[in-house]
């Protein structure tokens, strides 16, 4: 893919570039890309298919940025049999690669509007591109506001980069935990609570919700209440996957795709299948 | 001379309150400020206040055995601490703690008791904002419970 003109169902090789062991099970993979490719050009909020040797192949959303497309970066956390094999990979291996898959983040349809950034857990790392294109374009946008829950504090993903993000005086970055530990003097409870008092203009607001799909209910919800549109409300929706392109239907709700027409939807063209179960 | 009356009508939690029960709610209200690490209330003491708290951030501890003070929430700018004070046998279930420099208004409890009583309108108010925030809270601790960021959901 990605400017070689090939099956979309036949991965790329890469070399692992680097490896960084982020929490204790989530990892960020480097790849590189080998001499004489195309730069891997994607949208904030698209992903891959990975393709473990003898192992199998699972879609991971590219967590890099878009404007340094020379590298490609995936956060991952190791859950089963491929994310696992993952994990132990090292630099030099080698990795299967099909993509970019998928529709991205609202970023261009966002411009002059607040943004609120709702993350969940590993939901940042699909939500990672975007941040990097809101504040490489920072003066597009009104109020920039970053909400991030996760389980502990130690669970805390690219937890240097979201220091960074919150020394800035030109966003609002507030992480809470839901369960604090030993020194941990920050906000403790579910990510919904910091919506009511979170400094954006329900007005002019566009919403990007990443992580589990009760997170995401709840904080579409909580949003609504708050006077925020369903139409500005988007969300990335994680269902089991096999072919990331529309053939094999493993991904299929009625009509809708969630490998093409998604992973990113409007709240209120999804908001009927948040409810249903995987099936 | 300054009251409180314009801050608690400003406040979320009191947003929208009749005049006439606000000006009964500034007579039971005093302005209060915790240093950080200062409890704001122990768990077993009788709940004889509660707190509209201005800003600063509160911790809600449970004191378990063996683990020592787990905080279990935390509020701050915005939001209202304890409900306690609403339901006999009126005794705080948790201790709470200033984590940062607080600002808040208290309010008496038994003064708010006698006012509800006096004033059922005003209990009603009062009772339906409460119940809205412990809806909130049932809420949220069953979604914490879930552990939803460590499992597929
Ligand atoms: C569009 C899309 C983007 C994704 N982006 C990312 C990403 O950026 N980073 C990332 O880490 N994951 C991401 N995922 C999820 C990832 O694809 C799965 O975690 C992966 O497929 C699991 O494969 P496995 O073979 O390791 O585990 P499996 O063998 O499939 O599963 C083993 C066990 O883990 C459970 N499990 C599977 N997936 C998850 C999960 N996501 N969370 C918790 N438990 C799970 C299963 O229910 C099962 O019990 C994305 C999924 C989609 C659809
Ligand atoms: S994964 Fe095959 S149709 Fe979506």
């Amino acid at each position: 893919m990605n400017g070689l003109a090939q099956s979309p169902m036949l991965p790329d090789l890469y070399t692992v570039q680097q490896v960084r062991r982020e929490t204790d099970d989530t990892f960020t993979l480097e790849l590189g890309l080998a001499a004489g490719r195309q730069p891997f050009r994607f949208l904030a909020g698209q992903f891959n298919m990975l393709y473990v040797r003898g192992i199998g192949e699972v879609p991971i959303s590219i967590s890099g940025d878009p404007g340094s497309p020379e590298t490609l970066v995936h956060t991952t956390r190791a859950v089963g049999a491929v994310t696992r094999a993952m994990r132990t990979m090292k630099v030099g291996d080698m990795l299967g690669v099909r993509g970019p898959f998928g529709v991205g983040w609202p970023v261009e349809q966002a411009v002059g509007h607040d943004v609120l950034v709702v993350a969940g857990g590993i939901g940042l790392a699909p939500l990672r591109p975007t941040v990097y294109q809101l504040l490489a374009n920072r003066d597009r946008y009104g109020k920039i506001v970053i909400l991030y829950g996760t389980r502990t504090p130690a669970d805390i993903l690219f937890r240097k980069e979201v220091e960074a993000w919150r020394a800035r005086l030109d966003i609002e970055v507030y992480v809470t935990v839901d369960r604090a530990t030993e020194g941990w003097h920050g906000n403790i409870g579910v990510v919904t609570k910091l919506i009511p008092r979170a400094p954006f203009d329900r007005t002019r607001t566009v919403a990007m919700i990443c992580g589990p799909e009760i997170m995401m209910r709840f904080t579409a919800l909580e949003l609504e209440k708050r006077g925020v549109d369903t139409d500005h409300i988007y969300l990335s929706m994680e269902r089991n996957m096999k072919c990331g392109i529309g053939l094999c239907g493993h991904c299929q709700c009625g009509a809708t795709f969630i490998c093409k027409d998604g992973p990113v939807f409007r709240y209120d063209a999804i908001q009927g299948l948040l409810s249903q179960r995987e099936i | 001379m300054h009251t409180l009356e314009p801050i608690l009508a400003e406040h979320p939690f009191l947003k929208g309150l009749k005049q006439e029960h606000l000006a009964l709610l500034v007579g039971c209200a005093s302005n209060v400020r915790f240093e950080a690490g200062a409890f704001v209330f122990r768990q077993g003491q009788e709940a004889n206040h509660f707190y509209i708290l201005r800003d600063g951030k509160v911790a809600v501890e449970l004191f378990a055995p063996q683990k020592g003070a787990v905080a279990i929430d935390t509020y701050g700018e915005g939001d209202v601490l304890g409900w306690s004070w609403l339901i006999p046998p009126y005794h705080w279930r948790f201790d709470a703690r200033a984590i940062e420099p607080t600002r808040a208004i208290s309010l008496d409890a038994r003064c708010m008791r006698t006012k509800c009583e006096d004033d059922h309108e005003l209990g009603y108010e009062l009772m339906k904002r409460f119940a809205r925030i412990i809806e909130q809270r049932l809420d949220a601790t069953r979604w914490q419970l879930l552990d939803v960021y460590g499992v597929r959901s």
